[in-house]
């Protein structure tokens, strides 16, 4: 234990937090840090959802009725970026900083300057990545119609527009970098005596992993954009054949970077279920020691299958029966976390309070996600469903439930904790079910339009993808919508909600955190807490 | 094409789809892949089902274990926890059934799609006709290299597509059936990919570099595809539509397209002169069918990826300029290499970019006047 931070932190016990603008601008409270990561995705989630209801509601018909097709990939750039980058990360990051000093019972995070830092990059690059939105608007050349992955040779003929879109992804992976080394470094040194790694809770091991995986993935996607960048401006021919080059170079790299990010999304949402089933059924998780050799297993899995999202570029047999295999054995490791997961509610004492409520849903559509990905892992199959709104309804199955929906699981869990006020529970449900039904109707119907033959990101589509699409649009609308209940339930709570009636407030929970009051101290832990 | 497009009937059926009775008369329409015409595509569809049905099998055992516990292990009827049932050995040993029961569907998804891959995987030995598939910003280009044949395939206009809109071209793929045909893809700009789901298979164009698929087509008929690699502003008009027919008709095709090419040849034959509105003709129909995707049919462009052409410096400047764009195209921007069209197309298509539009120079532009160009061209490259 750290023991100079612990009395540090115990001589300014007594000091309230500073007031005005300079508690957030200058702060080094992990709990304020974790709040500005989180209303920071908050915003973002809604700037990424808005391009997402455009993109839907384009889609709504066929025949291009709303945007043309450069704004319109323009804007599944933007969607897929923002979200990953802008929303789902920094909530991750957001709950990381709020919750693993608490759990482990650490005054604050280990380097809560560098944690200052890692934050107040992320609104400079989040201004960038929207300015790259913006420039071609004002007639700086053309928009940025590449899809997130940023495939060259499209991305070289781009306007300007991409440079900016490169120095806000380069800012954003400077703070994710930084995030994950004050994580590490916390994790590792700042645990109370007695919490031996492997009595860790696990959310604080799903974040162990992750902060690793960002650590050795994030510098790849910094130099594959750098290279990017020197191909623009600079004239060398890292991705150009004419120069030596090999367009196929930036996929790899890119996927090298774009797999680990997949569990880098998804493994928080994990920590945070492997939390918030115990507490609703009443009874520990089962089998944590499987679960975390299976978070390292994913890990490791995981970093060696990037390839797996390029079968079509004439790999050699060799290289794709590797991918594939290697690919679908990722489903041992997946399928043992659910196994846990399921294990834990197996007779349990359950009771469904909206966290629990999306933690069960999540078990479902995340396990359909996750068979679908091992459809699309299968080389022959793959050569149907790669690029085609297969593809699409795939990953949003994975993604929504594993990063998204666990995350919004955390809010309800944890609003109650940080503000030490109840949501109201009726419209959290109403929330539940609107997102929970808006979520299939919009993506169930894109796995037929892909085995139809609709290829993704595509603007305008034959008549014969008319229905599915409808159907997908109307849900998504629900979707949308849906959200905004969400915001306003939120903001609700911590505006007006009723004071939490018992402390710990989910009778369930176990672990330091719930040992703190709710709200917790400004500094939670100044003298180490006693493991028994 | 922005407004009202094909929008009405889409209505008409919203009420129903709401209903839940989403049923379709049109034929085409799937839930899944279309019929197979080769045998490869036959043993995807076959990969395909099997993995479909082993992963339906899992959720439904998943589905049923959450069903019943959520349904019986509820504290609303009197459940307890069963604290004790980490400890029997269920809990020590139940997570084992896992990686066997995982692995083994793994393994066997993984051994029954093999030898469909090996066999797909590789062209065989015996192919016997070759046709290199090159993507163009947005059109493909289709060379018989053993038949001297070429043909350019671009989206038709919605008018003539009708209900094929996006997915018709002006000249489709002819292939014969029974045939062994090898694909040899590249592109000419940016990744484009060659996808046509009932032959089962999808290859991306990599500029610069080349890579095969093949397929044996089993009947004839029309078969659809869409370009599946995002190529930029019109990548959803990139369709792909294949033409299967008989060996003799396709020699027939053939025999077809080499007189119409030689036809060609000699029709632009430098020394004839000829008249305004032959020239103004010519030149429409190759600016409609060749450059319109983006400058348009009005010559307005779409700024500012596409610069407009009406008006501009670069079609009311001096010829040698105009010729020189369209046969060096424009370094870094979409601006293509023409200097595939003959003398004669270049020639009616300058001279119809300098005259349409209401405005233009009065000037004529003779073939002979574009070989001058090239050879200059030429020369100056070496």
């Amino acid at each position: 234990m750290n023991t100079t931070a612990a009395a540090l932190h115990a001589e300014q016990e007594h000091h309230a937090p500073p007031r005005g603008p300079r508690r957030w601008f200058y702060s080094t409270n992990h709990k304020d840090i974790g709040t500005l990561y989180l209303i920071f995705a908050g915003i973002m989630l809604f700037i990424g959802g808005a391009s997402a209801m455009i993109i839907r509601a384009e889609l709504f018909m066929p025949g291009l009725q709303l945007v043309d097709p450069d704004l319109y990939n323009n804007l599944i750039t933007n969607h897929g970026l923002i979200m990953i980058f802008g929303a789902v990360m920094p909530a991750a990051a957001g709950m990381a900083n709020w919750m693993i000093p608490m759990m482990i019972g650490s005054p604050d995070m280990a380097l809560p300057r560098m944690n200052n830092l890692s934050f107040w990059l992320l609104p400079a690059g989040a201004t960038m990545l929207m300015l790259s939105f913006v420039v071609p608007l004002l007639g700086g050349g053309t928009q940025i119609n590449t899809g997130w992955t940023l495939y060259p040779p499209l991305s070289i003929q781009v306007g300007p527009a991409m440079d900016f879109l490169i120095f806000g992804l380069h800012l954003m992976g400077i703070s994710s970098i930084l995030a994950s080394i004050n994580i590490i470094v916390t994790l590792l040194n700042m645990r109370a005596p007695g919490m031996t790694l492997m009595k860790m809770p696990v959310f604080c091991w799903t974040w162990l992993v992750t902060a690793f995986l960002l650590i050795l993935v994030m510098p790849v996607l910094a130099g594959a954009l750098t290279m990017l960048i020197f191909d623009r401006h600079f004239g060398t021919s890292f991705f150009s054949a004419a120069g030596g080059g090999d367009p196929v170079l930036f996929q790899h790299l890119f996927w090298f970077f774009g797999h680990p990010e997949v569990y880098i999304l998804l493994l928080p949402s994990f920590g945070i279920l492997a939390h918030v089933i115990p507490t609703f059924t009443r009874k520990p998780l089962f089998g944590y020691k499987v679960v975390v050799g299976s978070l390292i297993g994913i890990a490791c899995l995981g970093m060696v299958v990037w390839a797996h999202h390029q079968y079509t570029i004439g790999m050699s047999l060799a290289a794709v029966q590797y991918f594939m295999v290697g690919t679908i054995l990722i489903s041992i490791p997946v399928g043992l976390i659910v196994f846990s997961f399921i294990a834990t509610m197996w007779r349990g004492s359950m009771t469904f309070e909206t966290p629990m409520l999306f933690a069960v849903a999540i078990i479902l559509t995340f396990t359909f996600g996750g068979l679908s990905g091992i459809m699309l892992a299968v080389v022959p199959a793959d050569m149907q469903y790669h690029d085609s709104m297969f593809v699409v309804a795939h990953f949003h199955y994975v993604l929504l439930p594993g990063a998204v929906f666990g995350l919004l699981a955390g809010v309800f869990y944890w609003l109650p904790k940080w503000t030490g006020r109840m949501y109201n529970e009726r419209l959290a449900k109403l929330f539940f079910w609107s997102n929970i039904i808006g979520f299939n109707l919009t993506f169930f119907p894109q796995h037929f339009l892909g085995l139809a033959g609709m290829p993704r990101r595509i603007a305008d589509y034959n008549l014969i993808f008319t229905e599915f699409n409808v159907v997908s649009s109307v849900g998504a609308a629900l979707f949308g919508a849906s959200f905004l209940l969400f915001a306003y339930v939120v903001i609700q709570t911590v505006v007006a909600g009723p004071r939490v009636s018992r402390d710990p407030v989910w009778e369930g929970a176990r672990g330091l955190e719930w040992e703190l009051p709710s709200p917790p101290p400004f500094h939670s832990w100044p003298k180490a807490p006693v493991l028994t | 094409m922005r407004a009202g497009l094909i929008g009405r009937p889409v209505f008409g059926w919203i009420p129903l789809l709401l209903l839940g009775v989403a049923g379709s008369a049109r034929a085409e329409y799937g839930v899944n892949f279309p019929e197979p015409a080769s045998q490869g595509a036959r043993e995807i569809y076959d990969v395909h089902m099997l993995t479909f049905w082993i992963a339906t099998v899992l959720m439904v055992i998943v589905t049923g274990l959450v069903a019943y516990s959520v349904w019986k292990h509820r504290r609303s009827r009197g459940f307890e926890a069963d604290a004790r049932f980490h400890e029997g050995w269920f809990g020590r040993w139940g997570w084992v059934s896992v990686p066997v029961l995982v692995l083994g569907v793994d393994l066997t998804i993984a051994t029954s799609a093999n030898p469909t891959l090996v066999r797909l995987w590789h062209p065989p030995a015996d192919v016997e006709l070759d046709v290199k598939v090159t993507g163009h910003q947005w059109w493909w280009e289709y060379e018989y290299l053993d038949h001297g044949v070429t043909v350019e395939s671009r989206a038709a206009p919605q008018e003539i597509a009708g209900d094929n809109y996006l997915r018709e071209v002006d000249n489709p793929l002819v292939l014969p059936v029974g045939t062994k045909v090898r694909f040899l893809h590249t592109s000419a700009d940016v990744l484009h990919a060659f996808w046509v789901p009932a032959l089962g298979f999808k290859k991306d164009a990599i500029p610069g570099y080349i890579t095969e698929t093949w397929t044996e087509i089993d009947r004839e008929g029309v078969f659809r595809g869409q370009c599946a690699e995002l190529c930029g502003t019109w990548h959803a008009r990139m369709p792909i539509v294949v033409k299967a027919v008989s060996r003799d008709a396709f020699d027939l095709w053939v025999r077809e397209r080499r007189a119409e090419a030689q036809r060609a040849a000699e029709e632009a034959d430098p020394t004839r002169e000829w008249s305004r509105d032959e020239l103004m003709a010519r030149g429409e129909q190759t600016y409609v069918a060749r450059c319109a995707a983006c400058h348009m049919a009005n010559g307005e462009g779409m700024p500012p990826a596409f610069p407009p052409l009406k008006g501009s410096k670069a079609v009311l400047g001096p010829v040698e300029d105009h010729v020189g764009v369209i046969i060096n195209g424009v370094p870094g921007t979409a601006m293509q290499s023409w200097a595939r069209l003959n003398d004669l197309e270049i020639a009616a298509l300058v001279t119809y970019e300098r005259n349409a539009w209401g405005g233009g120079t009065g000037e004529l532009i003779q073939p002979a006047r574009i070989a001058a160009v090239r050879s200059e061209s030429q020369s100056a490259a070496r």
